[in-house]
């Protein structure tokens, strides 16, 4: 790092950053929170400066997010969404960064379902790269906005037990909330049926519940994980009907929960599957607060990684090849 | 492999070291007339018409010999050639190499391994000796002709890029090869537990997000081959192992009398998953980088004679190839040209092998047990000689490589030990180049 401040030249991860790079992107969220609440939404933070969102894999979702945040900032976006196009007709990912590199662009926003295509790219290229989402690597930003939510009802995240429920193993936001989660003091369950916990994820200094009760037990909070559909078909649990029996997170399930609890989940909902409408719902639910923290923090993020620059576009040619942010 | 305007060689001054005679000469001479050996050990008077190579400081062994590596051709020649790899092979010490048949065509019968010899004559370098596939095309579904591979030269017979899955099939061929003495290699890997796997599974492949394969995807069989050996008294040959549990299975069938060999490869004796960190396909190959605790077991396995053999897996691919997400990246590295080096900077040079095992593990176990030609420096042997320099330092350059290859997570690293001069069927066939010679 070249200062504990800074974010470097892109947001790849949540596993390498420090809890004070954490801090401060939560920080500069909370004002951008505001301008979400304002009549007219949008500052000039980024007028001039193009954001390319490319999606090779689709999520309405955290697309649309990130285009408010870009749009609230002012800057030129345009969204590829790479199904059905040249990515489809064979094109590397390699010769889509050198696309990139030649239109000049500043920022791209990246949706991969490869681990580590993020990061592929942001060595290749000199815009910043922010990961929305790289197999089941990471999504930085949806654990930044599970953080700011948390932080928002709980003033700190220090000792607080959150729980992430569900399919882990192929789950990029529990990766991103346990890094996350515990850079920030808290301390971090998890639970779900063992075929979809990862072997090693003791070695993470985690909670490890077999039985949701029991989790519900000790947590303060839970986020629970979409379980994709095809784990079903691909082995992993005997049915849909045997794992929401088991592990569904149901109104009942919750009034024996000790004290308030916080649910939370990055959607889409399967409802009736992992959680319960009147649980989705209901008075514990920060499922909408996520939202719209999740375009306070995507601002948040883009204004911190344009910052990093030095003084944008001319600068940043007599600065030379500026390759190998630190983050 | 005879030519008129063969000269004698005199390897004069050299330390000269054998285990297959149990030799190691401080100073000695080593005299190659018709590509035979003619004389090992105490200095001798310079015939008038030997070409003198200076092998002060030098050591001076019997020729490598790789049991497994990739040649790609037929199928791949814009990967590797016969010939390019034949010349990869002498620059690292190796006269001679055996050569997986997962070509495209698979090496499934007599005419196929007939033109890998006749390449490999063409190429006039390394000795390329075919290994024959199991199944034909390799598809685990019916036996290719062993007699008749094995007639037109095929010196073993392996499915090496996957493994044969059905254990019947597997029996079959470890009885049908005892016919004809030859070793069944196996590529030991559970494809179910395997499955999508793009790395060891462990708290690395957790970080990364990668799909993990566990050790036990090797373990299982293993212990399956040996189990195999032992109620059919063929021989099998375990490819590349990786894993300490491995080591344990291999010890246990060797203490039972099994006809149980096995090999290990330069990076898993060197390299842990952490080389993975930051998705780098350098670092991608089938079996995976294992743990540290894995590495040291299979470090002591060499040490200990649990692990018969090193053999390099050489596997080139294309640069674009490599150049890709991680999942979608294929497996393997160019290991000719790094395999002495590797052994000498992580092994020799820490004490956990000498140099007169490093020679046994490269040169003469590879050669006994696959039963070829060389692997020693016996009077009346084959004149295939390998000097290196010890203690040399250089640092690995791809660009440099004699393979068409160029990924090898050995890229920028110092190493130390480099091959100074090869010699196949009593020819100079590879020098190093002199500009190099004194860095
Ligand atoms: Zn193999
Ligand atoms: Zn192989």
């Amino acid at each position: 790092m070249t200062g504990a401040t800074r974010l470097g030249k892109d947001l790849l991860a949540l596993e390498p950053l420090s809890p004070e790079q954490i801090r401060l992107i939560l920080d500069t969220a909370e004002p951008f929170r505001e301008i979400s609440e304002r009549a007219i939404k949008k500052v000039p933070t980024l007028r001039g400066q193009t954001v390319v969102n490319l999606f090779f894999e689709a999520s309405t979702r955290t697309r649309i997010s990130f285009e408010f945040a870009e749009k609230r900032m002012s800057a030129d976006t345009v969204s590829i969404a790479a199904s059905g196009s040249s990515v489809a007709k064979g094109e590397t990912l390699v010769d889509t960064a050198r696309n990139l590199e030649a239109m000049r662009i500043d920022m791209v926003v990246v949706r991969h379902g490869s681990s580590g295509a993020a990061q592929f790219l942001a060595e290749r290229i000199e815009s910043n790269v922010i990961n929305a989402g790289d197999g089941t690597h990471e999504h930085p930003t949806q654990g930044l906005l599970d953080l700011l939510t948390l932080r928002h009802r709980f003033g700190s995240l220090e000792g607080r037990r959150v729980c992430i429920v569900g399919d882990v193993l192929h789950s990029r936001v529990a990766r991103s909330n346990i890094w996350g989660l515990k850079k920030l003091g808290a301390q971090v369950g998890v639970c779900g049926p063992r075929s979809l916990l990862p072997n090693a994820i003791d070695e993470l200094g985690v909670e490890v519940f077999d039985r949701v009760e029991a989790a519900i037990e000790w947590a303060e909070a839970l986020n629970v994980l979409r379980l994709q559909l095809e784990r079903m078909q691909a082995g992993y649990i005997p049915s849909l009907r045997e794992y929401n029996r088991v592990f569904g997170v149901t109104r009942e399930r919750l009034e024996r929960a000790p004290g308030d609890m916080l649910i939370l989940h990055p959607g889409p909902m399967n409802r009736g599957v992992e959680i319960d409408s009147d649980v989705a719902d209901g008075p514990h639910s920060v499922i909408l607060d996520q939202v719209t923290n999740g375009v306070a923090v995507r601002m948040a993020v883009l204004y911190l990684l344009a910052g990093g620059r030095p003084e944008l576009a001319e600068a940043a040619k007599s600065a030379g090849k500026g390759r190998g942010g630190d983050a | 492999m005879s030519a008129p305007d063969r000269r004698p060689i005199l390897l004069a001054g050299g330390r000269v070291l054998d285990p297959s005679q149990q030799l190691d000469l401080a100073v000695g001479d080593v005299l190659l007339v018709d590509g035979k050996i003619q004389h090992a050990g105490e200095r001798i008077a310079r015939p008038d018409d030997a070409e003198i190579v200076d092998c002060a400081g030098l050591v001076v062994s019997p020729g490598f010999v790789d049991v497994h590596c990739h040649l790609r051709e037929p199928g791949r020649e814009d990967v590797e050639t016969i010939a390019t790899a034949a010349r990869a092979a002498v620059a690292g010490g190796f006269t001679a190499v055996c050569a997986m048949p997962n070509t495209d065509p698979v090496t499934d019968n007599q005419a196929a391994v007939g033109f890998i010899i006749s390449q490999a004559k063409r190429a006039a370098a390394a000795r390329v000796y075919p290994i024959g596939a199991i199944t034909l095309g390799q598809k685990g579904e019916a036996l290719a002709e062993f007699g008749e591979m094995v007639g037109a030269g095929a010196v073993a017979v392996s499915d090496d890029g996957k493994p044969v899955v059905s254990a019947q099939m597997m029996r079959t061929a470890l009885e049908y090869a005892r016919t004809f003495g030859i070793p069944v290699a196996d590529h030991c890997e559970d494809p179910t537990l395997a499955h999508g796997g793009a790395m060891n599974e462990g708290a690395m492949s957790m970080k990364l997000g990668l799909k993990g394969i566990p050790a036990e995807a090797e373990e299982i069989m293993a212990i399956r081959d040996i189990l195999l050996a032992r109620r059919t008294g063929g021989h099998v040959h375990l490819c590349h192992m990786s894993t300490k549990g491995s080591v344990e299975l291999i010890r246990w069938g060797k203490e039972r009398n099994i006809n149980v060999t096995a090999e290990v490869c330069p990076h898993h004796l060197s390299l842990t998953e952490d080389a993975v960190d930051g998705y780098d396909t350098n670092a991608k190959m089938n079996p995976p980088l294992r743990t540290p605790e894995d590495v040291e077991a299979l470090q002591q396995a060499v040490r200990d004679g649990t692990i018969d053999v090193v053999a390099t897996d050489h596997a080139p691919h294309h640069y674009d190839e490599k150049e890709r997400e991680f999942a979608d990246a294929p497996n393997g590295i160019v290991g000719l040209e790094t395999a002495l080096a590797v052994l000498v900077t992580w092994l020799v040079e820490p004490g956990i092998l000498t140099y007169a095992q490093l020679v046994d593990k490269m040169a003469c176990a590879p050669a006994r047990i696959f039963n070829l030609p060389g692997g020693t420096l016996r009077r009346g042997s084959v004149a295939d000689v390998t000097v290196f320099d010890p203690t040399r330092a250089w640092t690995v350059d791809p660009r440099g490589f004699h393979s068409k290859g160029r990924n090898s997570p050995y890229a920028g690293r110092t190493l130390r030990g480099r091959t100074v001069c090869t010699v196949v069927d009593g020819r100079v066939v590879y020098r190093e180049a002199a500009e190099a010679t004194r860095a």
